[in-house]
């Protein structure tokens, strides 16, 4: 596989100017997320109202498919319900722990659908996870500070 | 003359690539640069067939067997500690204790000596630059006993600063523990200075060797130092076997760590009577096979000649740092005047897993992140850096490919 399929432009540019890169005004969550084993680490901040992310932004340090994974989380997220957010989740979770030799389902990912070539990379998955179960874990009021390893 | 009559030749590394099966197979369609040697070195022939012949000829359990096998088993079993007294040059080969690895030699250390000795107020100093192996092992103790672990900084070279090591040291401290050679940095300290400023102030002196036994002659008398640790893996032998070299009345004095058979000279419900070092500290059936692979490990060094390995690397290390000097976005990470075997750097912005993760895509393996400092990376203020690292078995076109490599993954994130 050319590593140019892992780096795609939308993750190398996401990589570049992180999207939602701040703490939002009145962020009433927030959860801390850390990968010992490449020492990312972010904080994903959420502002909940009636169960809809109003809000959402993040900050903190990683390889570019932590911080593109997180930009683009951001995005995916905003102006969903929780319970979007948990079926996004899953969503993305099955397509990064899926069989790298079939092809990737992506449906109902959207621009999601660029980190499918993260499978190939078994020990990358972590990166890609990682903003992922730090939002969820903010929504959920989850204090405790996820660790992908 | 032929380089086979020059004693004072270099290494042939050519030759030595011959002995690595491993270096024969290709990766991602190329042929494999292994330079990640400071986390684990390859194995050549000479120690996976020592392994083989033993389990097909010669396996039994050691000790009390009175059957051939046995016997045979039990005799290479301890013309490996022989080896390894050699190879540091230890007085008696009761000095030597086998271990897992490096780790547990200092885990030995710290519940044996450690619980025994220290006191509460008792003081250890380590340097800014240990592995985590050297760190919390003494952390767990110092808790445990109210006593202090005190740590002598580094620079931003990666230097031990000798005048905060000293002004550290008082009569509360009771141990030093060292690496010999940082993983990270591939900083080599001025361990035998260090350890006779130790002994002055009173202090024991222990020295983590697991970088500098594969690469430097080492003496462990010469070194002053109290007690020696190293991995065997590291030294191109197996996993699972390590050593713990202890100056002899020190092991003598020191109570056990582990309870069990082989570790006893008697056993009674009302008390149980401990063997002699080292059998006192390897309580339980030892990884044998392990031992015989070690020793065969120790003799491929030896007969390629740890000076010439070290010549070897020192003039690759020379050529890697003027190839990567060349590419304006990288700094090395580590410039200390007295280093080995080790390219630490960063790449920009470029984080190095996705520097690791592109230079795999070209067949090359290193190594990305903290490399179990964390400290000493928040010292330097940084989270990761990419490290290549050598062996005997690596070649100026390793590090061309390496320079390439990198130009590819600037070349990416352009």
């Amino acid at each position: 596989m050319d590593v140019r399929e892992l780096y795609q432009s939308t993750i190398l540019d996401h990589n570049k100017r992180p999207r939602n890169f701040r703490v939002p005004e009145a962020a009433n969550r927030e959860a801390r997320g850390s990968n010992p084993l490449c020492g990312d680490q972010l904080t994903v901040y959420l502002r909940l109202e009636n169960g809809v992310v109003e809000d959402v932004g993040f900050q903190g340090t990683g390889c570019a498919i932590s911080k593109a994974s997180a930009s683009l989380m951001t995005e995916a997220v905003k102006g969903r319900r929780l319970e979007e957010l948990e079926q996004l989740f899953e969503r993305f979770h099955a397509l990064l722990t899926s069989d790298a030799m079939r092809p990737a389902d992506t449906e109902g990912l959207g621009k999601l659908a660029v980190f499918s070539g993260v499978r190939e990379y078994p020990v990358r998955v972590k990166c890609a996870t990682l903003a992922w179960h730090t939002v969820r874990a903010a929504a959920r009021g989850d204090a405790a500070t996820v660790k992908t390893e | 003359m032929t380089a086979a009559f020059r004693p004072h030749a270099g290494l042939d590394v050519e030759r030595v690539r011959r002995d690595f099966p491993i270096l024969r197979r290709s990766m991602r369609g190329r042929p494999l640069v292994y330079l990640d040697s400071a986390a684990s070195a390859q194995k050549p022939s000479a120690v996976i067939e020592a392994i083989r012949s033993f389990y097909e000829t010669s396996y039994a359990n050691i000790h009390r067997g009175v059957y051939e096998l046995s016997e045979r088993a039990t005799l290479l079993h301890d013309e490996a500690r022989v080896k390894v007294q050699h190879l540091l040059g230890a007085a008696d080969a009761r000095e030597i204790v086998f271990v897992r690895n490096a780790t547990e030699a200092i885990n030995l250390v710290a519940w044996s000596w450690g619980r025994a000795r220290l006191r509460a107020g008792d003081e250890i100093l380590i340097s800014g630059l240990e592995h985590h192996s050297n760190i919390v092992p003494w952390q767990l103790l110092c808790e445990e006993k109210g006593a202090k672990l005190r740590v002598a900084p580094v620079d931003e070279r990666g230097e031990l600063l000798e005048d905060a090591f000293r002004a550290l040291l008082s009569e509360r401290t009771r141990l030093v523990a060292l690496a010999h050679v940082s993983n990270a940095l591939g900083t080599v300290l001025p361990v035998a200075r260090l350890a006779a400023l130790a002994h002055d102030a009173g202090s024991l002196v222990l020295v983590d060797g697991a970088q500098a036994v594969p690469r430097m002659p080492v003496d462990v008398r010469a070194l002053g130092c109290d007690f020696y640790a190293f991995s065997g893996h590291k030294l191109y032998g197996p996993t699972g076997i390590g050593c713990l070299y202890g100056r002899r009345e020190l092991l003598e004095a020191m109570p056990p760590w582990q309870g069990g058979g082989d570790m006893i000279a008697e056993v009674r419900f009302e008390k149980t009577l401990f063997a002699d070092p080292p059998q006192r500290f390897e309580a339980g059936t030892p990884d044998i096979a392990g031992a015989v692979g070690l020793g065969a490990a120790i003799d491929y060094v030896t007969d390629l000649g740890l000076a010439r390995i070290a010549e070897h690397e020192r003039e690759l290390l020379a050529y890697g740092t003027e190839l990567l000097a060349e590419i304006p976005e990288l700094r090395i990470v580590g410039t200390a005047r007295e280093k080995t075997g080790v390219l630490s750097f960063v790449l920009g912005d470029i984080h190095p897993h996705d520097v690791g993760t592109i230079l795999d895509q070209e067949g090359i393996a290193i190594r990305a992140g903290h490399h179990c400092a964390q400290p000493l990376m928040e010292r330097l203020g940084l989270p990761a850096t990419a490290r290549a690292s050598l062996g005997v078995y690596n070649t100026r076109e390793d590090l061309e490919r390496l320079a390439a490599g990198i130009r590819k993954v600037l070349q990416v994130f352009a």
